[in-house]
C-alpha cells in the first residue's frame, strides 16, 4: 500500500505541474481529494488492513493528504500569478503622443493685464473700484479742472447723448466721485472702458482701457509718486524698470508728468518701437490738482496727493505684442483664443 | 516747432555747452525734443569762388564748360546751372569736399574734366531754391570757407506742439531762450530793438477795438521807404531751417519776428489799409484770404477792418486785397492780441490752423505787442537803413491780464517735493525764469512774469513745478509713504466678475470678448435683428452706430456668426454695460451685464439649452445660494417665445435665457443651434455671499425610496415640488433627485426621496407615511403614482 501511495503523490505531483488552468486543477482536485478521488479512496482502503498497519498507513495517507492540499494550493497561485502576468502582457498600449482634445477657453487680453495691475495694487493697500460709462460734463470735465473752452470739451473728440450726458473719455471721470466716496487718506485704482470720438486704424479705437490711479494722504510727495510708479511698473514688467519724468500737461495735475519708460523692447539703447529715444511715452501723472481735491472735498491744506493714468490697452498691445488695435473688439476667436492662460 | 540752436544762442551765451545734453535738459525740464538735426554737418570744403571762363559744351546745350578761381588756383568745372556767367562769385566744392553729404571727386563729366562742383542753395541745404547757382558777394576774398562766411551750421530740433500747449512764452526764440539760460545757469540777454520812445513825436495812427472781450490789445506803426526785396541770407538761412519759406523781405520780418517773440504779426499795404477798427458784423459774407481761398465770416467772425472794409480774419491770416507785395514800399504793421477761444472757434470752424492762429489759442501776453513791433523796425532798419518810421507805436491796449502774486515758503515746497531743495535754489530758478522774488527769511512773495500770467501759472502749486521741472526730476531721492495700513478687499462686484470669468473660461471652456456700447445696425440686420430705439449718440461716427445697445446679447450674436467658421462649436462671454433707456431722472440707466452666447453645430438645441441652464446654476453657487428658472414671456425679438426662461436668484429675477428666435436662426446660422443668457451683474453683486452651514452627517443608515409619476399633458418638473418641499429639514426627508425621465405617449418622471437621521436607523415603517403624503398631494394635482 505503502507503493500506492507514492504512486499516487508522483502522479498528482506530475499532474499539478502540467495544470495550465483553474478549471484544471479542480478537475486534478476533485481526481484525488473529491469524495470518490483517488486520497479519499486510499483512506476508505484503510479500513481493510490490520490494526497495527492501520496507524502507520493511516499517518501516511494523511500526510500525503496534506501533501496533495498544500500543492494544489500553490498551483492555484501559481496559476494566478500566470493569469496576471498573461492579463498584463495583453493589456492594449495606448498612444499618448496623440493629440489632446482639452477644449481651452480664453480670457480678453484686457481682463489679463488689467487683472494683473489689480493684484498689484491691491497689494499696495489701493482699493479697486469700478465705475460708470456713461457720465455728466461735471464728472468728466467740470471737476477735474478742464475749463469750458479746452478743447477735450470738444465734439471731435468727445460722444455727446442726446440726453445731455456723455460717454468718458478719461478715467479720471472718477477721481470726484472717488474722493466723495472715501474721502483722505485715500488709495484706490479704477480700471475702466473710455470712448473717444476717432476714426478707426490700426493705432487708433474709439473704446479702449484705462486705468486711474489715486493717492491722497498727509505730505504725499512728488518723491512718492516716482517711487510708486517705479515699483508698479517694475512689477508689471516683472524687472527692475527705469523711468524718467517729463513736464507734462494736464488741468487736473499740477505739477503734470509724462512718464517715460525704459523701452522694454530694446532695454534703452534705442530702437524703432521707441524712435530710437530709448524710452516709451506710457502713462501721463501728477499731483492731483488742488481744485479737483477741493471739488472732490478733500482739506488741500492737510492733504496732498498724485493721480496717474495707464493705458491698458496700449499696455496689453506692449506686452503681448498685438500691433492693430482693431483686434481688441474684433470678437475674432482667431485673436482672443490664444489668450488661454490666466 | 523747430528751433534752431544759432537761434537761441543769440540771447544766451552757449559757448562750450554740450548742445546735445542740453536739449536733453530741455527734454525732461521743459518740453519734448522729438528730433535732433545737425545742419551743415554734411558741407564739406566748399569755398568762394569766381567763374573767370565759360566755355559752351561741344554736344550739350545745358551744359557749360568753366574756368573757377578758387584764390589757391583755376579749376576746371562742367557745370549745367543755367545763370552761369563770367565774374560771378560762387560757393564751389573743391574735390574731396561734401555737399549733401555726398563726397565730390575728380571725374571726367561729358568728355572733360570736371574738379569741383558750383552750387545752388539747394545744393547747400539753405534753401529749396534749385534754379541756379548761389551767387556771392563778390568783395568777399576767394576762397574763404562758405561755412564761415554763413550760418550754414546749425543744430535745429524739433518740440512736440503738444507738449507746448500751456506755455504761450515758449512758441518763440526767445522764450525758449530763457528756458535754456536757466538749464545753464546763464543770463538772458536783452532784445535789441528801436525803442517806441524814439517815434513817440510822429503822428498816431487810427486804431480801434469794438469788441474788448475778443481783442484786447492792438499795435500798430507804419513805414515807409521800404527799397530792400530780398531779405539777408542770415536770415532767409534761419527761416528756412525753421520749416519757413522766404518770400520777401517784409513777409519774412513779420515771420521771424513771430518765431523769435512768438507774436504774430501782419504787414498790410500802407496803400490799402492806414487805419484799422476790430469788429464783428451783424450778417454773413465771404472774405477771400491771402491764401486766394473764399472764407465764410459768421457773426462770431473777429475781423480786421479799415474804413469799414475787412482786411483780414483776425489773429487768423490777412486778407487777398490788402497783402503786401514784392512792390510795397511802405507797410501798416500790426501786432495785436486777442482772446484765445475766439480765435480757436473760428479757426476750426474754417478748418484754417496757421502759425498764427496756433498761437493766438495759447493766451499770448498781450505786453509782447509793442515789444514785437519794436524789434521788427530794429531788424528793419539794420537790413534796409534808408526806411523811414513815419507814426508813432500807436497802441490800443483796452483790457490788460491783472498781475499774478503767489506767496510760498520752503516748507510747502518741501511737503510737495518730499525731498530737501535749499531756498537759495528755489530763488535762483525762479528769479532765472523771470519771476519776481522778495525773499523774507524761507518765505517767498512772487510776481508772475506777463508771458507766464495768462492762464499758465495762477497758484502756489504751479511754482513747484517750475522749481522742480528745473531742479529735475532725475535729480529727486525717491521714498515710499508714511501712511498708515488699513485692510482692503474687492468689492462684491469684482470679486464676482474674478470668479464669474474664472469659472466660464476654466470650467465652461467660453471666450471672453469686448464689443462695443453701441449697436451696430447694419451687422444686426446681417442676423435679423432690426434697429431698436434706445438713447441715442449726438455725433456718432455714422448713423448705424447711433443708438446705444439695451442688451449686450445681440453684440454676442454677431459675433457667433463672424465666427460661425471657426469651430462646430465655441461659447462667447462678455462683461460690460447695457444701458436700458432713460431713469425718471432722464439719466442713461447704464446695467453692467453678462452675456453668454453658446454656439453648436454638434449638440442639439435642448442640449444646448440645458448646458447653459447648469452654467448659469454654477453662477449661482458662487453666491451659496440656488438659482431657480421659470419659463418666462419673450421681452427681446431675438428671443425664442416659448423656450425663454427667467433666472432667479435669492429671489431676485436677475435676466433671462433662451434659445434664438428662428428668425435670427435662419439668418444667423441654419445649420447651428444658438442659446443666450444675460444676466444683471449690478443686482448680482447685491446678492449677499452665504457662509457654508456645517452639517454633522448623519451615522445610521439612511433609506431611499423611488417614486414614478406620470406627468399630465404641460406638467413640468415645478409643479411636483411643493408636494416636499415643506418637508426637507421637518422630516427626515434630507432631498429630492430627479433619477429618470421617460418621454412616451405619456411622459413619467421618476424621483428618489432620501430619509435619514441623525438619531437612529430608520425603518421603512417610520418613512412610508411620508412618501405616501407626498403621493396623495400630487394624486390633488391629477399626477398620479406609476404603480
Amino acid at each position: 500500500m505503502q507503493q500506492q501511495i507514492n504512486a499516487v503523490w508522483e502522479q498528482l505531483s506530475r499532474e499539478l505541474a502540467a495544470a495550465s488552468d483553474t478549471a484544471g486543477l479542480e478537475q486534478i482536485r476533485v481526481a484525488y481529494l473529491g469524495k470518490k478521488g483517488q486520497i479519499t479512496g486510499l483512506l476508505k482502503g484503510l479500513q481493510k488492513v490490520s490494526v497495527e498497519e492501520k496507524k502507520t498507513l493511516g499517518q501516511l495517507i494523511n500526510q500525503l493528504k496534506r501533501r496533495a492540499e498544500e500543492s494544489i494550493v500553490q498551483t492555484q497561485e501559481r496559476l494566478a500569478a500566470e493569469e496576471l502576468e498573461r492579463k498584463v502582457l495583453s493589456a492594449e498600449k495606448y498612444d499618448v503622443s496623440l493629440p489632446s482634445a482639452e477644449k481651452k477657453g480664453s480670457y480678453h487680453p484686457i481682463t489679463l493685464v488689467q487683472r494683473d495691475l489689480e493684484d498689484i495694487f491691491h497689494s499696495m493697500g489701493f482699493n479697486v473700484e469700478d465705475f460708470s460709462e456713461i457720465v455728466d460734463d461735471f464728472a468728466c470735465f467740470e471737476s477735474l479742472n478742464i475749463p469750458k473752452h479746452h478743447p477735450a470739451r470738444d465734439m471731435q473728440d468727445t460722444y455727446y447723448l442726446e440726453n445731455g450726458q456723455l460717454l468718458k473719455t478719461h478715467t479720471s471721470a472718477a477721481q470726484n466721485s472717488i474722493m466723495r466716496k472715501y474721502g483722505a487718506p485715500l488709495r484706490a485704482i479704477f480700471p475702466g472702458r473710455c470712448f473717444r470720438n476717432e476714426s478707426i486704424d490700426a493705432c487708433h479705437e474709439n473704446t479702449f482701457f484705462q486705468m486711474e490711479g489715486m493717492m491722497i494722504d498727509e505730505d504725499i510727495s512728488i518723491s512718492n509718486l516716482i517711487y510708486f510708479m517705479k515699483t508698479m511698473l517694475s512689477e508689471v514688467f516683472q524687472r527692475d524698470v527705469s523711468v524718467r519724468l517729463r513736464p507734462g500737461f494736464f488741468p487736473f495735475v499740477e505739477p503734470g508728468f509724462e512718464l517715460d519708460v525704459n523701452c522694454q523692447i530694446c532695454g534703452g539703447s534705442g530702437c524703432p518701437s521707441c524712435k530710437h529715444s530709448g524710452w516709451l511715452e506710457l502713462c501721463p501723472c501728477g499731483m492731483i490738482h488742488p481744485n479737483v481735491l477741493r471739488y472732490g472735498g478733500i482739506d488741500t491744506d492737510k492733504y496732498t496727493g498724485f493721480a496717474f493714468g495707464l493705458g491698458l490697452t496700449r499696455l496689453a498691445m506692449m506686452k503681448y505684442g498685438i500691433s492693430d488695435i482693431r483686434d481688441f473688439n474684433s470678437g475674432s476667436l482667431k485673436s482672443l483664443s490664444q489668450f488661454s492662460a490666466k | 516747432m523747430l528751433v534752431s540752436m544759432n537761434w537761441i544762442s543769440d540771447f544766451v551765451d552757449l559757448s562750450g555747452q554740450n548742445l546735445e545734453q542740453l536739449i536733453h535738459r530741455f527734454t525732461l525740464s521743459t518740453a519734448e525734443v522729438e528730433e535732433i538735426v545737425y545742419k551743415g554737418r554734411d558741407i564739406e570744403n566748399v569755398v568762394v569762388a569766381k567763374i573767370v571762363e565759360v566755355n559752351d559744351h561741344p554736344s550739350s546745350k545745358k551744359l557749360h564748360l568753366l574756368k573757377v578761381d578758387a584764390g589757391d588756383k583755376v579749376y576746371d568745372c562742367v557745370c549745367g546751372a543755367p545763370n552761369v556767367r563770367v565774374g560771378m562769385v560762387v560757393p564751389f566744392a573743391k574735390a574731396g569736399g561734401r555737399v549733401g553729404g555726398r563726397e565730390i571727386g575728380k571725374a571726367e563729366l561729358a568728355g572733360f574734366p570736371s574738379e569741383g562742383m558750383c552750387c545752388s542753395e539747394a545744393e547747400l541745404g539753405i534753401s529749396a531754391d534749385h534754379s541756379g547757382l548761389m551767387e556771392i558777394p563778390d568783395h568777399v576774398p576767394l576762397g574763404t570757407d562758405i561755412k564761415t562766411l554763413y550760418p550754414i551750421e546749425d543744430v535745429i530740433f524739433e518740440v512736440d506742439n503738444k507738449s507746448l500747449t500751456n506755455r504761450p512764452d515758449l512758441w518763440g526764440h526767445y522764450g525758449l531762450a530763457r528756458e535754456f539760460a536757466a538749464l545753464a545757469g546763464k543770463p538772458l540777454r536783452p532784445l535789441s530793438i528801436h525803442p517806441a520812445s524814439e517815434m513817440a513825436h510822429l503822428p498816431s495812427l487810427n486804431i480801434r477795438i469794438d469788441e474788448p472781450e475778443l481783442a484786447f490789445r492792438y499795435s500798430g506803426a507804419t513805414v515807409e521807404n521800404i527799397t530792400r526785396k530780398i531779405s539777408p541770407l542770415a536770415l532767409r538761412i534761419r527761416l528756412y531751417y525753421c520749416g519757413l519759406r522766404s518770400i520777401n523781405l517784409l513777409a519774412d520780418l513779420t515771420n521771424y519776428v513771430m518765431l523769435e517773440l512768438g507774436q504774430p504779426m501782419h504787414a498790410f499795404d500802407l496803400d490799402k489799409v492806414n487805419q484799422v477798427e476790430v469788429r464783428r458784423f451783424d450778417k454773413p459774407f465771404t472774405f477771400r484770404t491771402l491764401d486766394g481761398s473764399d472764407r465764410a465770416v459768421d457773426e462770431n467772425t473777429l475781423m480786421i477792418c479799415s474804413k469799414g472794409e475787412p482786411v483780414a480774419l483776425a489773429g487768423i491770416m490777412g486778407g487777398l486785397d490788402s497783402e503786401i507785395s514784392d512792390d510795397t514800399t511802405s507797410l501798416f504793421l500790426e501786432s495785436a492780441n486777442f482772446e484765445a477761444s475766439g480765435i480757436r472757434k473760428t479757426s476750426t470752424r474754417l478748418g484754417l490752423r496757421t502759425d498764427a492762429s496756433m498761437r493766438y489759442e495759447k493766451s499770448l501776453d498781450p505786453e509782447m505787442t509793442s515789444l514785437a513791433i519794436e524789434r521788427f523796425l530794429y531788424i528793419l532798419q539794420q537790413a534796409d537803413p534808408g526806411v523811414q518810421i513815419t507814426s508813432s507805436l500807436t497802441d490800443c491796449y483796452v483790457k490788460k491780464f491783472e498781475e499774478v502774486h503767489l506767496t510760498i515758503d520752503k516748507a510747502y515746497v518741501d511737503r510737495y517735493t518730499g525731498i530737501d531743495i535749499s531756498a537759495d535754489r528755489i530763488e535762483k530758478t525762479l528769479v532765472s525764469l523771470g519771476f519776481g522774488v522778495t525773499r523774507t527769511g524761507d518765505s517767498f512773495a512772487v510776481t508772475v512774469p506777463s508771458w507766464r500770467a495768462t492762464k499758465d501759472v495762477t497758484i502756489p502749486a504751479d511754482l513747484i513745478e517750475e522749481i522742480t521741472r528745473i531742479y529735475g526730476y532725475d535729480n529727486f531721492q525717491i521714498s515710499t509713504t508714511t501712511s498708515a495700513l488699513a485692510p482692503v478687499r474687492y468689492s462684491a462686484g469684482k470679486s464676482d466678475e474674478y470668479d464669474i470669468k474664472d469659472m466660464l473660461v476654466q470650467r465652461y471652456s467660453l471666450h471672453e470678448v469686448h464689443s462695443y456700447l453701441w449697436n451696430d445696425e447694419k451687422k444686426l440686420k446681417e442676423i435679423g435683428i432690426a434697429p431698436m430705439e434706445n438713447v441715442r449718440i449726438l455725433n456718432a461716427s455714422t448713423p448705424e452706430y447711433a443708438v446705444l445697445r439695451p442688451s449686450v446679447v445681440p453684440s454676442l450674436l454677431v459675433f457667433a456668426h463672424e465666427n460661425r467658421n471657426y469651430a462646430e462649436e465655441f461659447g462667447l462671454f462678455e462683461v460690460a454695460r447695457a444701458v436700458e433707456g432713460l431713469t425718471a431722472e432722464g439719466l442713461c440707466n447704464e446695467r453692467k451685464k453678462l452675456a453668454i452666447v453658446l454656439y453648436s453645430r454638434e449638440a442639439s438645441e435642448k442640449t444646448l439649452f440645458f448646458r447653459l441652464r447648469d452654467m448659469i446654476a454654477s453662477i449661482g453657487a458662487i453666491k451659496g445660494v440656488s438659482t431657480s428658472f421659470a419659463s418666462a414671456e419673450a421681452v427681446f425679438p431675438w428671443q425664442h417665445p416659448v423656450n425663454t426662461a427667467s433666472v432667479t436668484i435669492n429671489g431676485i429675477t436677475l435676466g433671462a435665457m433662451a434659445t434664438l428666435h428662428p428668425a435670427c436662426g435662419q439668418k444667423l446660422d441654419k445649420r447651428a443651434a444658438v442659446v443666450f443668457a444675460e444676466l444683471d451683474l449690478d443686482q448680482f453683486a447685491s446678492i449677499a455671499r452665504q457662509d457654508t452651514t456645517y452639517n454633522e452627517p448623519s451615522k445610521f443608515p439612511g433609506i431611499d425610496i423611488d417614486l414614478s409619476f406620470w406627468m399630465p399633458q404641460g406638467a413640468v418638473y415645478a409643479d411636483l415640488v411643493p408636494a416636499w418641499a415643506d418637508m426637507i429639514g421637518n422630516t427626515p426627508l434630507q432631498k429630492v433627485d430627479v433619477t429618470d425621465i421617460y418621454e412616451g405617449e405619456q411622459n413619467s418622471i421618476t424621483v428618489r426621496l432620501y430619509f435619514s437621521s441623525c438619531e437612529k436607523t430608520l425603518t421603512r415603517e417610520e418613512v412610508m407615511p411620508l412618501a405616501e403624503g407626498v403621493v396623495k398631494t400630487l394624486a390633488e394635482k391629477n399626477i398620479l403614482l406609476k404603480q
